[in-house]
């Protein structure tokens, strides 16, 4: 009888553990950092993952490059979610990130964008008709949409005709600001900047356009022993987090 | 030097700060008139006036043209004066040469006033290439003289030149003052709170109190009226000098 | 490489003299003016120096765009926007650096008081003539003072040609700029090298004015 009274509350008390001291006691911080680019998506999946983890991502935003070199000299990111691959595979061997944890988790789609309607067709001719004065790019030797926006002029055989127009942002964010104020006619941005534009004209390139623009994500070494740091890796393979990636104009791989 | 000019006739009213100025000045058409008073009377104030560096309501007819009344004012650039301040005449950026001919090079009537004779009545001979900043105070006044005399000026006017200097600047400079009404023809203005260094400068005296001309006397009426006085009347009349804001000693 | 500094060079000298031209007015003003708003309009022409580059530089692009009221000015000489060009740095760098060209000239024309243009119209110079010949060279010290400050921050300005620059060779591409996008693509050999040059160079210009300064300023005493 007493065995069995013991048993009760043993398996209550257990509950009680799981159901209210579990989440509570394990729950853990991580510091992300975030390519501007994914700025959006990234404060979505935070939410989340909180929501369905009880940890915090703490994130902070800012160009891929300057994380890098941040990160080389010490700097506390225990989840790096890059622009591109080149950043997390620099950082695989430089012996930064856990070997083995480089995932893609979003794919960038390139868009030809103006802010006037009908200049840019659903083809892109208007690149070979040259009727305009300015094209923004991003900064190839900074960003991975402005390297893809080069492949693609270079695939249509129009880089070397279109250079003297070409005009570049310091990255995907400033070739957009360009575009949008009107002083370029148009310019390669991302389609996550422009999914929810309503009006100017588009020419969405297709992929085989240009090196597929894979935003990778590594875990540092620094994250290692933070079981938030990897539930937050895997997090970003959820349904929830493929969802909001998705919703924001990007593609999975 | 032989320009010869008419008189002075001025008269302005006005407040500036704390009081107010009302005076009448003639001076004839040439000789040196010194204006004497204590600080504050108002007699920089008067001076400043007469040049148009100061504004103020009045009249001002000099040589038979009208400088300034209801309707006119002349401005400065545009009156024939030429104005020793009591410090920082010179200008700094230029040698003792190039400041005595900007003056020269600006004068609108001719050359009635020579280098030379600048050079000598001032004694410039052998400051010509210095630089302001290394003269002495007599030195600097002097310059200041010749320039304002080389821009062919109808009007001389001298704001306390002396009252910066030592006392063997004061001697050293003296006899350039003294040949002063000499050697002009036009009337000289000399404002200064010293009443015996005028003595031996001007010919007449107007003396003034808050804002006020408050006598005219002619320099050698003034001696002659004192020439016989008992001592005790001197005493009564330094005593009362004194009490006028005049300084007798 | 050489063209990007250059460019900067370039950049930085012609808002320079342009710069001087510009600020000397106003710093006149500024300095003998006594009316009770005058001091609104020198906080206006320090704001600059508040503003973040980089918000200067956004509200440029906006100006320079061609939708703004200031282009659709230009448009009927066939300009459409100023934005990535030379022309359109110059007057971004201009705006970026003008209080460091009034504040120094207005100084200089405070410290020189009334009495220098006083004695000047007393022997008969008009004002325009006293302003050239007796308030100018009295306040070199300023001018110097300025034309050094605003090479040198014209040399490293960032932010605002982050902004409206686009990077276009020989146009808007300058050292700043260049160096972070050395950083950014990780290439650090070539940024240090960069870095190194503008440093070198800059360093050397000022040096230059500086002892130019001190000359002008032993020879005044």
């Amino acid at each position: 009888m007493i065995t069995r009274r013991f048993k009760i509350l043993g398996l209550a008390a257990f509950s009680a553990l799981l159901a209210f001291g579990a989440a509570p006691a394990l729950a853990a911080d991580t510091q992300v950092a975030v390519a501007a680019n994914f700025t959006e998506p990234a404060k979505n999946i935070a939410a989340a993952f909180k929501a369905k983890t009880g940890h915090t991502a703490i994130l902070s935003f800012g160009s891929s490059g300057q994380f890098y070199t941040q990160m080389a000299h010490g700097a506390p990111y225990e989840v790096f979610l890059s622009a591109d691959a080149d950043r997390p595979k620099k950082a695989e061997q430089d012996g930064l990130a856990v070997a083995g944890s480089r995932v893609t988790y979003a794919v960038g789609r390139l868009v030809l964008y103006s802010k006037t309607p009908g200049l840019v067709d659903a083809k892109g001719a208007v690149l070979s008709s040259g009727k305009f004065e300015k094209l923004a790019i991003a900064d190839p030797a900074a960003a991975p949409y402005g390297v893809a926006a080069v492949q693609t002029l270079t695939k249509l055989k129009l880089y070397d005709t279109l250079k003297p127009k070409i005009v570049q942002g310091a990255s995907i964010t400033q070739a957009y600001q360009f575009v949008q104020t009107g002083a370029a006619e148009l310019g390669f941005v991302a389609l996550s900047q422009v999914i929810n534009e309503q009006g100017g004209s588009r020419w969405l390139v297709p992929s085989s356009n240009h090196v597929p623009i894979d935003q990778q994500a590594v875990l540092l070494y620094t994250g290692d022993k933070n079981p938030a740091a990897k539930a937050f890796m895997a997090f970003l393979k959820s349904p929830q987090a493929i969802a909001i990636i998705k919703r924001y104009g990007y593609e999975i791989r | 030097m032989s320009v010869s000019g008419g008189g002075l006739q001025a008269r302005f009213t006005g407040r500036l700060g704390d009081f107010t100025l009302d005076a009448e000045l003639t001076l004839p058409a040439r000789g040196v008139t010194a204006l004497v008073g204590r600080s504050g009377s108002g007699k920089s104030s008067l001076l400043r006036c007469i040049a148009g560096l100061t504004r103020l309501n009045g009249r001002l007819v000099v040589d038979g043209q009208t400088w300034q009344d209801d309707r006119h004012f002349i401005p400065t650039h545009r009156r024939a004066i030429g104005f020793v301040f009591q410090d920082a005449s010179l200008l700094a950026h230029l040698s003792v040469l190039e400041n005595l001919r900007y003056g020269q090079r600006r004068a609108k009537h001719g050359e009635a006033v020579t280098f030379d004779a600048v050079v000598a009545l001032a004694g410039l001979d052998g400051l010509l290439e210095r630089a302001p900043g290394t003269l002495s105070g007599g030195e600097r006044q002097r310059v200041a003289l010749g320039q304002a005399l080389l821009s062919q000026p109808r009007l001389l006017l001298l704001d306390e030149p002396m009252s910066s200097l030592d006392a063997d600047s004061k001697a050293e400079i003296l006899p350039v003052f003294e040949r002063l009404h000499q050697a002009l023809a036009i009337p000289v203005l000399y404002v200064s709170h010293d009443v015996l260094e005028v003595r031996r400068i001007a010919d007449r005296v107007l003396t003034m109190g808050q804002g006020r001309i408050v006598d005219t006397r002619a320099m050698a009426t003034a001696e002659q009226a004192f020439a016989g006085f008992e001592p005790d009347k001197i005493r009564r009349l330094a005593l009362a000098a004194h009490l006028a804001g005049l300084d007798p000693a | 490489m050489l063209e990007v500094i250059w460019t900067t060079v370039k950049l930085a000298g012609l808002t320079t003299v342009l710069l001087l031209i510009v600020a000397t007015p106003l710093a006149w003003w500024l300095a003998r003016r006594r009316t009770w708003w005058k001091e609104i309009i020198a906080a206006v022409a320090a704001l600059p120096i508040v503003l973040p580059p980089t918000v200067l530089g956004f509200y440029l692009l906006i100006a320079l765009a061609p939708s703004s009221p200031l282009m659709s000015l230009l448009h009927p000489f066939g300009v459409r926007t100023l934005a990535f060009t030379f022309t359109g740095l110059v007057i971004g760098s201009m705006i970026y650096s003008l209080p460091f060209a009034v504040q120094p000239i207005r100084n200089a024309f405070e410290a020189m008081g009334e009495r220098p243009l006083e004695v000047a119209a007393t022997l008969r110079a008009t004002p325009l003539d006293a302003f050239f010949t007796v308030a100018v060279p009295q306040a070199r010290r300023g001018f110097l003072a300025a034309a050094v400050l605003v090479f040198a921050h014209t040399v490293g300005e960032f932010g605002v040609v982050l902004m409206i620059g686009g990077a276009v060779p020989g146009k808007t591409e300058v050292v700043s700029t260049r160096i972070y996008s050395l950083v950014e693509s990780l290439q650090f050999a070539q940024a240090h090298a960069l870095s190194l040059g503008l440093l070198t160079f800059a360093f050397l210009v000022m040096l230059a004015m500086l002892l130019i300064e001190r000359r002008a300023g032993q020879a005044a005493s």
